[in-house]
């Protein structure tokens, strides 16, 4: 049984957390998530929860409260975005090497420098390559069956989650969606059963050595071991929520790929915009596909990079730049990923969307054109470009001063 | 029941020798002296801030501690503990968890005073029902003794070293457990290693026992930072005490009280001469730098016995 209801991307992880009713939240106000425990908070008030709420000081005691509680066997949540992900930067290592499953919403929001509080994927995209498992949503149904799905994967892993969505395009855009019963969620999500906790009676534990060069590199490929086996949990769970909903879940969504002659890859809610693309150009007889991905992490290198090859030419779009003079994360990964196949497709990059830049359709018909040309001619080009920047001296296209300005 | 040392000491150690600190060293005095004010049938958690005494005890694969213990970082070990603390009460509630446990932290004046200030702000202003540990060695030790805001003025560290143009560290100790005192918590103290140790075992005890969220500041030296003879440790913190150096009272509910005066107040001098971190200020030409010490002492002692009146 579902229900029907119009929800913000920020109610609809509230209302998740609602219906799974955690033990613990320790979190921190900062646009855009502040929603998620504001709405949460209220649930408390009402009594609708058990959970204890921690109004913290910062969003690095946030998530030091979490690892508190998820380590005395709690179940512990948290929400956050930008500057409040990036506070806590040292400790999603600590969260992740001691191996507690803390499930994390994440408004993307820029980072500062200037400071900007609209989205892009800059703040998670930084946090790569701490150790959480990453899964990002196109909309707000996606946000909350990630959120339902997220505990889980991350309990089955003992692997800290972060679930992904789109500073204001979803957390704060209304649209419909479908949710589940209370019962059907809790029956989905079912107990924390940790093996191991600071408060059990038996035994007691100590979390948080100082790891010596004997022991450190054995917790590390551990934790890689982890990541590596979390790719068929990740894919059992979303069979499961299949069966439950009807909704189909993967690492990533094809969209009109199986002719597909070029293809965007692309995370996040512009993929809403990239489909309207490829409609229209479909409609025109153009043979345009687009990817989706949805988990960042672990990165699904394997299957990526077969669902790439089925075209000639890919555009790998990037909504975080990393100053690598190389690309953006996603596209380095991605493009590496094409290594090992015996016919590649070309693979270029475009970073778009920076600080809340709108990408429209007719952004996606340029790059789909690029593609084309690169088609034809089987010349690259630059494999390293941006889309939607004001300068014309660092854009392929020409620009419309004004277009921006409002 | 009278407090007695010798039956104190037949508890059960929940602190296991065989940890790494050194001979001479305040950490672990604090931590069992703290840890046997712990009533024998209440079980606890130790939350520790990245420190000395966190490296020493807690060395993968070993543990010194009987008490389950989570380490996490250097700034935010209050928090940690918050964490803990709300997990415990939400798993009381539901039942899941029966026995009862007491929260005690543990952090080094850098991760107190400097680095875990707002963390510990924050848990105190929360009021959860734990206790924080200062233990107070004035100075960064783990990392080779650089200066901290607890340092006192004129000691020699390596980030505030005498040289031809610096006498030391410029700044007087930062004092904390006022600050602490300002967030209106139910009992803060300061104590140090005192003859029987019947000093911290009763502000240990209130710590604990009393609900909500308590602060134990514990003078606690380091032979390294300090430079004096490990064996001399405990006549370091007697000469601390009765030179008003670290005064010994406590803050419950708003009052305060001095819990030792010396029946002799003693001059600075001979805490300072014990200790190779103050050496220059006995050389000729210095003399100043004694009096201005002097003279700090006697203004915070005055202050305080007008808070303890």
């Amino acid at each position: 049984m579902s229900r029907r209801d119009r929800m913000s991307g920020n109610e609809a992880v509230a209302e998740a957390m609602r219906q799974i009713n955690p033990d613990v939240m320790g979190a921190f106000p900062i646009t855009p998530s502040t929603e998620i425990p504001q709405y949460f908070s209220k649930f408390i008030a009402d009594g609708k929860v058990d959970t204890e709420f921690v109004a913290v000081e910062s969003e690095h005691s946030a998530m030091s409260v979490c690892i508190g509680a998820s380590a005395a066997g709690a179940r512990a949540v948290t929400a956050t975005s930008s500057a409040g992900l990036a506070y806590m930067w040292e400790l999603l290592y600590v969260a992740a090497s001691s191996r507690l499953p803390i499930t994390m919403a994440v408004v993307n929001r820029a980072l500062t420098g200037p400071i900007n509080i609209n989205n892009d994927h800059s703040d998670t995209m930084g946090a790569r390559d701490s150790g959480w498992i990453q899964i990002y949503a196109e909309s707000n149904q996606e946000v909350y069956d990630n959120f339902i799905q997220a505990m889980p994967i991350s309990e089955e892993m003992r692997l800290p989650i972060m679930v992904c969505q789109d500073g204001f395009i979803t957390s704060h855009g209304v649209s419909n969606i479908e949710l589940l019963e209370d019962e059907e969620v809790k029956n989905f999500v079912g107990e924390f059963r940790p093996e191991n906790y600071l408060l059990k009676h038996e035994n007691p534990l100590a979390v948080g050595p100082y790891g010596t060069s004997p022991y450190y590199m054995e917790v590390k490929r551990d934790q890689a071991q982890a990541m590596k086996d979390s790719m068929p949990v990740i894919m059992d769970v979303a069979e499961r929520f299949e069966a439950l909903t009807g909704r189909k879940y993967g690492f990533f969504e094809e969209y009109m790929m199986d002719d597909a002659e070029v293809a965007i890859v692309i995370i996040g809610s512009s993929a809403g915009t990239g489909k309207e693309a490829v409609d229209r150009l479909r409609m025109e007889g153009k043979k345009v596909g687009l990817i989706k991905l949805r988990v960042f992490r672990p990165f699904p290198r394997q299957p990526l990079a077969e669902a790439m090859c089925k075209v000639k030419a890919v555009a790998i779009m990037d909504k975080a730049e990393c100053f690598s003079n190389s690309g953006g994360p996603l596209f380095s990964e991605a493009r590496n990923s094409l290594y090992d196949l015996p016919n590649r497709p070309y693979a270029i990059n475009y970073i778009y969307g920076l600080g809340g830049r709108d990408i429209t359709v007719e952004d996606f018909y340029e790059i789909y054109n690029d593609l084309f040309i690169i088609y034809d001619t089987n010349k690259p080009g630059d494999i390293y470009r941006y889309v939607g920047v004001r300068d014309s001296r660092y854009g392929e296209h020409g620009f419309d001063h004004k277009k921006y300005d409002e | 029941m009278a407090y007695d040392l010798k039956k104190e000491l037949e508890k059960p150690e929940r602190l296991a020798a065989g940890h790494r600190l050194c001979a001479g060293c305040g950490a672990g005095i604090a931590v069992r002296g703290v840890l046997r004010a712990l009533n024998p049938e209440d079980k606890a958690v130790i939350i520790n801030a990245t420190s000395c005494l966190e490296v020493s005890t807690f060395m993968y694969p070993n543990t010194a501690y009987y008490d389950s213990y989570i380490h996490s970082a250097f700034e935010n070990s209050a928090a940690t503990c918050s964490g803990v603390e709300a997990a415990y009460n939400v798993l009381k509630k539901k039942g899941k968890i029966k026995d009862n446990f007491k929260f005690i932290t543990f952090g080094g004046d850098g991760g107190t005073y400097d680095i875990g200030l707002q963390s510990l702000s924050g848990a105190m202003e929360r009021g959860h029902d734990m206790v924080y540990v200062c233990y107070d060695n004035e100075a960064y030790m783990n990392t080779g003794v650089q200066r901290s805001s607890s340092t006192p003025r004129f000691a020699d560290a390596t980030t505030s070293p005498v040289g031809r143009l610096t006498s030391g560290k410029d700044q007087n100790k930062k004092n904390l457990t006022e600050i602490i005192a300002a967030h209106n918590i139910p009992y803060a103290a300061q104590t140090t290693f005192i003859g029987n140790f019947k000093d911290l075992h009763e502000k240990a005890h209130k710590a604990i026992y009393t609900e909500g969220p308590c602060f134990l500041n514990i003078l606690s030296p380091c032979p390294r930072g300090w430079g004096y003879e490990t064996s001399e440790i405990a006549e370091i913190c007697k000469l601390a005490v009765d030179t008003c150096v670290w005064p010994m009272y406590e803050i419950v509910e708003g009052q305060w009280h001095l819990t030792y005066e010396p029946k002799k107040k003693l001059p600075i001098e001979v805490f300072l001469r014990k200790q190779n971190r103050f050496k220059h200020m006995f050389k000729e030409g210095n003399e100043w730098m004694i009096e201005e010490a002097q003279r700090y002492v006697d203004e915070q002692w005055n202050k305080l016995l007008l808070k303890c009146k």
